[in-house]
């Protein structure tokens, strides 16, 4: 039973991770209408710039968990502006490539710099050691990572379920026009809109930074699942990337424990099943 | 007039043909399989191109009077590639040696084809003993290290230091199997036992809720039955949930490049079983210098073993006066090998067995540049490491 519990455990810490990410992607979709494959290289830039800040400028971790963000959603801003903006009229799937082909030019510029195999991050001291809790031994920064990435996301669910300017992010989804006729300026909250997904992005991947190895291929690995996450949850529904997101984290913990072989695959034998029964998600409408 | 000319084209039509008899001689081209941009590319990557490069320059670029051709592709880790993209060179583009390498599955695959199309198959970096083992091939060289030698020799020692409960956690496809069931038997056979085993996917980022199961398995050593990317994401995890107080840890594939990425203090005192480090004497320092002037980074002992591997080949090649596959595999399994990277024999059943270092990484305060990682603890003799004629279940050395 205590093995089961750490491993429950274990698993909440990634499904934060699968949280915050698909949270992103779920707010980009949902409001955007654009699949933003960049969101791994996204992750991983949060994260190399954390490295760097550290490495080049003595610039601890508390600042870059506000700084990165903020750089990386500049950089989402400049995205959204330079490239995305031409092709939302397009088929989904333009959308798709060209932000595929955003990652391989991400990835393949950090890897040519610094190899693949990784750089280290120290944990902040603050949050280094652990705590004992009988059952097992919890790494304070996992715990912190859970707290941090549960507040951002209620924050966030908050923001745009609850208040005014989120009400006109999800009417300008719906309907444009009728909101710009309204004197909403639409085309910058959408740019926004993306550049926050990107920080969120960015966020995860300071958070992931003393944690996984930070190399060009973090962002690929974690990426598809939380495609997988998203469609599961519903496309487009921002409590729904979030608990399925935390719930299938936990799924997989368990998986590790009874079947570890197919840990790396139980994420989309349940994709299947749910695209199955209820197509539009568990927690999705029909569009 | 006419007739005049006639004879003239006549003439050189057939010095034509002529010379394009005389230049029908054999052009040595080499096909160089390896991961480039995933979990294994710093091992070996790009720069076993480089190295392999470096030996053909060396062999002054052309053999047989011809310039040697290296073509390259990334396996992505896919066993599948890289088979039909050796299939594809050796029909299309006349490659007469295949250099596949770091994947165990991609090597065997290889190997598969290299045979059936008789031509000469090196691999470094692939571990599996299974190639010149159950797998053998009379085309087949396994030059750098296996994973019997691994096994014998980081896993004996681990064992003789104390460590007689193992707990392995192991990437879960060819090379994790043939290393995990290697050391499983040194073990054992030393007197220790294996407590259990849990098979990770190849490439996971999270390695906690295995190690969390190493952890309650109360056994005295973690064996790390994985390589590259996996290899330092378990490590840094390992050290992150204090797996490393209250259990040895024996790393039982690791690469410089992997302590340089993890650091001293994460890594010091971590010992494995190496087929050549840059520092262990004048000849490979120097090497290592001329590689490290091209690449900015000191080369790992694949891609060491790529250049070797290549000139011993090219040197075949020159001495038997052409790339046929069984004339050049001869001439390999009767000509010892003597460079920097290696002294050593091929074996019958393809097996290049030469001594192996068993490696300490250095605590940071013993460590005086940014590639002054390890110590070599001692030399461990080739014969005492790779699978013995008894073990072996090889037709070809019987």
């Amino acid at each position: 039973m205590p093995a089961l519990l750490s491993q429950l455990l274990l698993g909440l810490v990634n499904g934060s991770f699968y949280a915050i990410l698909s949270l992103g992607l779920a707010v980009i979709f949902g409001l955007l209408n654009v699949i933003n494959f960049a969101h791994g290289a996204l992750f991983m830039m949060g994260a190399v710039l954390s490295w760097m800040a550290m490495n080049y400028f003595n610039v601890n971790y508390w600042v870059m968990l506000v700084a990165a963000p903020l750089v990386v959603g500049l950089f989402g801003v400049l995205i959204e502006r330079l490239l995305l903006r031409w092709i939302y009229k397009l088929d989904h799937l333009y959308g798709l490539l060209l932000t595929l082909g955003l990652t391989l030019l991400i990835e393949g510029g950090f890897r040519s710099v610094y190899g693949v195999s990784g750089l280290a991050y120290n944990t902040p001291e603050a949050l280094s050691g652990g705590t004992n809790l009988g059952f097992m031994f919890l790494p304070n920064y996992r715990a912190w990572v859970v707290v941090a990435s549960l507040v951002v996301c209620f924050a966030t669910w908050y923001a745009i379920e609850k208040t005014r300017l989120g009400a006109y992010l999800r009417a300008g989804t719906e309907n444009p026009r009728l909101v710009e006729a309204f004197g909403v300026n639409v085309p910058l909250m959408v740019t926004l809109t993306y550049g926050f997904g990107v920080a969120l992005a960015a966020f995860a991947g300071v958070l992931a930074a003393p944690v996984i190895q930070i190399s060009p291929l973090m962002g690929q690995n974690l990426i598809i699942i939380v495609f997988a996450v998203v469609v599961i949850g519903g496309m487009g529904s921002i409590m729904g990337a979030i608990l399925t997101g935390l719930g299938l984290g936990v799924i997989e913990g368990l998986t590790k424990v009874f079947y570890p072989e197919a840990s790396a695959t139980v994420v989309f034998v349940i994709m299947v099943v749910v695209l199955l029964i209820r197509p539009a998600g568990l927690f999705g409408s029909e569009k | 007039m006419q007739t005049k000319l006639k004879i003239i084209a006549l003439m050189l039509g057939a010095a034509g043909l002529a010379s394009h008899a005389v230049q029908a001689q054999e052009k040595v081209v080499i096909g160089y399989i390896s991961d480039l941009s995933g979990l294994y590319a710093d091992l070996e990557g790009k720069g076993g191109a480089t190295a392999i490069q470096m030996a053909i320059d060396d062999m002054g670029g052309k053999v047989l009077g011809q310039p040697v051709e290296v073509l390259s592709v990334d396996h992505q880790n896919k066993p599948d590639i890289a088979a039909s993209k050796a299939r594809e060179w050796i029909d299309t583009a006349g490659a007469t040696m295949i250099f596949a390498g770091t994947n165990s599955g991609v090597a065997l695959a290889t190997a598969k084809v290299a045979q059936e199309k008789k031509r000469v198959f090196f691999t470094n970096g692939a571990a599996t003993s299974a190639l010149t083992n159950a797998q053998c091939s009379p085309y087949t060289v396994h030059y750098a290290y296996d994973t019997v030698a691994l096994a014998k020799s980081t896993g004996g020692a681990v064992v003789d230091t104390g460590g007689k409960s193992w707990f392995f956690l192991t990437a879960d496809y060819a090379f994790g199997h043939a290393l995990e069931a290697d050391t499983a038997k040194v073990v054992k056979a030393k007197g220790g036992s294996v407590v259990g085993t849990v098979r990770a996917p190849l490439n996971a980022s999270d390695f906690s809720s295995f190690l969390l199961q190493a952890q309650n398995s109360k056994a005295q050593v973690l064996g790390l039955a994985n390589a590259g990317g996996d290899f330092i994401n378990s490590m840094k995890a390992s050290k992150e949930f204090g797996i490393d107080k209250s259990m040895k840890i024996a790393g039982l594939l690791v690469f410089l490049t992997d302590v340089k990425s993890l650091g001293l203090p994460a890594t010091q005192g971590l010992l494995h079983t190496t087929s050549w480090y840059w520092d262990a004497d004048d000849e490979s320092r120097k090497w290592a210098a001329r590689y490290e002037a091209k690449t900015k980074n000191k080369p790992t002992d694949i891609q060491a073993a790529d250049y070797s591997a290549t000139m011993a080949y090219l040197k075949a090649v020159e001495a038997v006066k052409s790339t046929d596959a069984d004339k050049v595999m001869a001439h390999l399994k009767k000509t010892p090998i003597n460079d920097f990277y290696a002294k050593g024999v091929i074996r019958p059943d393809g097996r290049m067995v030469h001594d192996m270092l068993l490696a300490e990484v250095k605590k940071p305060s013993e460590s005086k540049g940014p590639w002054d990682l390890l110590k070599i603890v001692k030399k461990v003799p080739g014969d005492q490491v790779y699978t013995t004629k008894e073990e072996s279940t090889c037709a070809l050395w019987k």
